[in-house]
């Protein structure tokens, strides 16, 4: 389900020259093309979809390095506002 | 940070000032006829300075950025061009030392550095990517044991004088434009075409002439990190605050001509304020912000250079930014502020006040990485990075 949203968000907001379908989940998602202006608007995205906001903390390359990575930020973030 | 504190800064500045001198004197036939900085580079070489950067274990002398910078301040008071020079090798050796050091070639490549004292350029900028260093159109190709790479360079600053080039290029044909490799070419490894000449307003020295690229080298050359982190890691940070470090030196200069200016009126007439002198306050005051912004810069980057993932965080990524964006803007202020105060005799090349050749110099501050650029890749990290309210942290 997550899996699902954040890709479709990627596909969305993330301006990747190549075809989401072929990317797995743990690949490199800078060297598939994601620029920090792609990775901003896609935060944003994530941000508004799952109602989290992400910490200055998680505003770094890794958090954005694959989609499972994207996928374990959001889940802590939801897990934490849940939590609160 | 005061370089006189230890024994082994006190000798670094020994030596720079002596390269200043000599580059000092050399400055405006530099910029008069557009031509490389030779005596300096011959005296940095001399006084063993292009390879401070380099880790003692392979030869070199440990020096950390806040002490390459502080020379880069020196120089820049003397001759910008050559101090750009130095800046620019620098920050292609603080690639090789961040992101090379646990590769053999590149590891044997820095001894050379330090026996040889070669000369490092950079080829960033490509026709057709709009200035965007970030990308690249020409793609490096692996076949057995060796690469190859053909790139419409439109800009390498002194390439013709470099002993080695450090080119940015796509890391295979099928790859995206932004995933992107560094390699490193030695001189007997690549052809240079001429296709663009460097005749500029300032910064006439660097002969940043334009070229195509054609090289040949063993694949190990290529680093092995992704240009992707070179760039975040050590390449943003180290070309933001050198720069800075040199932009500051160009305009300590002015403002010390200015007072020079001011002190020679205000012995003429003792009693009355010499006209000007308001003008050299204000001056004055811009020129410790400038000085501020650059120091916490280096601080910033002291503080942060242990840890990848604060080196890639958008909190450092905006504060470098900024660095650059105010410094580039307020040496022009801090400049004209100099002008009015020494009028024609600073205007008029040839005086022991004129200011042409710093402002002129200083004009390229904004441009090289475009401020437009920067700004625009600020306000978009701004979207989500929170603004930091506190003064000391």
């Amino acid at each position: 389900m997550m899996n699902k949203q954040v890709r479709q968000l990627l596909a969305q907001y993330g301006s990747l020259p190549a075809a989401l379908e072929d990317l797995g989940n743990d690949a490199d998602l800078y060297a598939a093309g994601l620029s920090s202006h792609g990775s901003v608007q896609l935060m944003l995205a994530l941000e508004d979809t799952f109602d989290v906001e992400f910490p200055d903390n998680l505003l770094n390359r890794k958090t954005f390095a694959s989609i499972s990575a994207i996928e374990a930020a959001v889940n802590g973030l939801v897990g934490e506002r849940d939590a609160a | 940070m005061d370089l006189t504190l230890n024994a082994s800064g006190a000798d670094l500045l020994e030596r720079a000032r002596r390269v200043a001198a000599i580059a000092e004197k050399h400055a405006d036939h530099v910029d008069a006829e557009g031509r490389f900085p030779r005596e300096a580079v011959d005296a940095l070489v001399s006084e063993r300075l292009l390879s401070i950067q380099v880790p003692a274990e392979l030869g070199g002398e440990d020096t950390g950025l806040p002490q390459i910078a502080e020379i880069c301040t020196v120089l820049g008071q003397a001759c910008a061009a050559a101090a750009m020079v130095f800046a620019m090798h620098h920050i292609k050796l603080s690639s090789l030392v961040s992101h090379g050091i646990d590769s053999a070639w590149h590891r044997s490549f820095m001894r050379q550095v330090v026996v040889d004292q070669l000369l490092l350029a950079s080829a960033t900028t490509e026709g057709g990517i709009g200035g965007n260093l970030r990308n690249s159109i020409c793609a490096v190709s692996v076949e057995g044991d060796d690469c190859r790479l053909e790139k419409d360079a439109t800009v390498i600053s002194y390439g013709h004088y470099a002993d080695a080039i450090l080119i940015t290029s796509r890391a295979h044909a099928e790859a995206a434009s932004t995933d992107q490799v560094m390699t490193v070419f030695t001189r007997d490894q690549y052809t240079l075409e001429r296709t663009h000449v460097w005749d500029t307003l300032g910064m006439r020295g660097t002969c940043s002439d334009g070229y195509l690229f054609k090289g040949q080298a063993p694949k190990e050359q290529i680093l092995p990190k992704p240009f992707a982190e070179i760039a975040a890691q050590s390449m943003l940070a180290t070309s933001h605050l050198l720069w800075g470090a040199v932009w500051y030196g160009i305009a300590v200069n002015a403002v010390t001509r200015a007072q020079a200016f001011v002190r020679a009126a205000a012995r003429k007439s003792p009693g009355a304020p010499p006209p000007g002198a308001l003008h050299l306050a204000e001056a004055s005051s811009l020129l410790q912000l400038v000085k501020s912004s650059v120091v916490a810069g280096l601080e910033r980057n002291e503080a942060a250079k242990a840890d990848p993932e604060l080196l890639s965080s958008m909190g450092f990524a905006v504060a470098m930014n900024n660095v650059k964006i105010g410094v580039s803007q307020t040496i022009l202020t801090i400049i004209n502020h100099a002008l009015q105060i020494t009028g024609i005799m600073g205007y008029k090349n040839g005086t022991p006040f004129s200011l042409g050749r710093h402002l002129r110099d200083a004009h390229s501050a904004q441009l090289m990485i475009s401020n437009d650029r920067i700004l625009a890749n600020t306000s978009n990290l701004l979207l989500v990075h929170k603004q930091d309210t506190s003064l000391l942290g």
